[in-house]
């Protein structure tokens, strides 16, 4: 299965953020086993641009469409067996410590 | 019950869970599984009364459910995945030994279990699929209503499809991590067969899965302490009531009548089942059960456990019993002081154990006037029939 790894802040960070896992040793480890398909940081939501047509009309605005304190900072596409492997993978991102990571998995596979 | 109703009855108790577990197993499908092994066990009431009960009626039960599975997935050939499951299912292995079929509903339940659920959707999903336990009875013990339940079990389901939870037995570091989870399953599957109300196929059932955990985990403290302390609890089943079906109080039992062989099994297991919470409340129950009478009981021992339980458990009911047996150990009055510690904050209000326990304590202590209200009391707030029996005897006594 592929899951989609939304990788978020989170406003309650791990007390310990020194237990938190290298990322360039996470990023390195799962391009090699197959298991990271792709991925990467995103730029600031300063940078965002939000999309929408309404009755035909193109409307853009600045920012992210979620006006909330998370922010999603990146992502991973993951090809993992089910969802037991894709937690461990994403358990093992220092993001998992200091904010929050979201599975979704991909509906066309 | 015609004997053929009953045939099937008792062949579905048992067939039914390893039936479900085998069609998850080979079509993925958890709606299709339950709808097939449903109509299997309907066309058993159709047809052996007819025809006769079948020599093996678990195997018959198991053929008619994998035949209607095969007949809707023929159906539904049009999509790949179904195909995929009817190629597994048109080449079905040969009837799996008895081992196997077992490990089949320990994959069920660690499925079930699985962390990505919510917990109600765990204990629900465990209720229905596994010891089969019919929808309205979950909504009842969840206070909601019974559609609202099949709402929830169908969303459990589908989660496990599209979230792509495994329906398999964990390994390594994530068995240990998993292990509670499945603890505390089996834990209210037995209590459910032991209550006084409860189904007893569902107590067999719970020592069963408990007895094969620890089988496939003897390193795991707390999978020998859950099935030592199920084992400990049941060897008592047969001299838990008078002949009237009333309810008897461990002092008040037969205790040549409790089975010595689990007792024994129970007692065996303790050496390996460490000090976590199942371990300390299966260790209280041994020194019931080793008692030679009820005065030979050794409460200050038990005391002693409950002083511990309390360290890893401190809740409301725990703290109830620990007062309980600090009564027996060192008096009603300090039983008194710790019952009225487990009580603040309006925890236990209307708890007919904890007005049991008071009365006790206080008929103990020398007021039977009060002692005989609170038992009448308690049998008022309680819901199961036998135990209102028993608390209204109690009271009769006193006032006597």
């Amino acid at each position: 299965m592929k899951y989609m790894m939304l990788v978020c802040t989170d406003t309650e960070p791990d007390k310990d953020p020194s237990a938190a896992p290298d990322i360039e040793k996470w990023v390195a480890e799962r391009d090699a086993n197959g298991q990271r398909v792709t991925g990467s940081r995103f730029a600031p939501p300063s940078a965002a641009t939000t999309v929408r047509v309404r009755d035909g009309e193109l409307l853009l605005s600045d920012g992210p469409f979620a006006e909330t304190k998370e922010v999603i900072v990146g992502f991973d596409l993951l090809e993992c067996a089910d969802l037991d492997e894709a937690v461990e993978v994403a358990r093992a991102h220092p993001m998992a410590h200091a904010g929050r990571i979201e599975l979704r998995p991909l509906m066309d596979d | 019950m015609s004997v053929a109703a009953g045939a099937v009855a008792g062949a579905g108790a048992e067939a039914y869970p390893r039936i479900v577990a085998a069609l998850i197993r080979i079509t993925g499908d958890w709606t299709l599984a339950e709808d097939c092994a449903q109509e299997a066990l309907a066309s058993a009431l159709e047809r052996w009364p007819r025809d006769g009960v079948p020599g093996n009626p678990g195997g018959w039960l198991m053929t008619a459910a994998r035949n209607r599975a095969l007949d809707t997935l023929r159906r539904a050939t049009v999509e790949r995945r179904k195909l995929r499951d009817l190629a597994l299912l048109t080449d079905p292995e040969p009837a799996p030994p008895e081992g196997d079929v077992v490990d089949d509903r320990l994959r069920l339940i660690f499925t079930c279990c699985h962390p990505a659920l919510a917990l109600p959707d765990r204990v629900a999903l465990t209720l229905r699929t596994i010891a089969g336990v019919p929808t309205a009875d979950i909504a009842r013990a969840f206070l909601v209503s019974e559609s609202a339940m099949t709402r929830r079990l169908t969303r459990a389901k589908t989660r496990i499809a599209t979230a792509g939870v495994p329906y398999r037995v964990p390994a390594g570091p994530a068995l240990v991590e998993r292990l509670p989870g499945v603890l505390a399953v089996l834990y209210l599957l037995f209590t459910r067969g032991y209550d006084a109300d409860g189904e007893p196929a569902f107590a067999d059932e719970a020592i069963r899965l408990a007895r094969l955990l620890h089988q496939l985990m003897p390193d795991q403290p707390e999978a020998a302490g859950l099935l030592a302390l199920f084992l400990l609890h049941h060897s008592r089943r047969a001299a838990r009531r008078d002949p009237a079906g009333n309810l008897l109080t461990l002092d008040e039992q037969d205790r040549s009548r409790w089975d010595r062989v689990q007792i024994a099994d129970g007692v065996a297991l303790l050496a390996r089942a460490g000090d976590g919470p199942y371990a300390l409340q299966a260790r209280i129950a041994a020194c019931h059960a080793t008692a030679p009478t009820a005065a030979d009981t050794d409460w200050p021992a038990i005391a002693g456990w409950y002083d511990r339980l309390v360290g890893l458990h401190p809740t409301p009911v725990v703290r109830l019993n620990r007062a309980v047996a600090h009564g027996y150990a060192h008096g009603p009055a300090a039983g008194l002081t710790l019952l009225a510690e487990a009580r603040s904050g309006g925890a236990l209000d209307g708890h007919p154990p904890a007005l049991a326990a008071e009365a006790e304590l206080t008929a103990r202590h020398g007021d039977l006037d009060r002692a005989a209200a609170l038992f009448r009391a308690a049998a008022e707030a309680v819901g199961s029939e036998p135990e209102r029996r028993a608390l209204m005897r109690r009271a009769a006594a006193l006032a006597g």
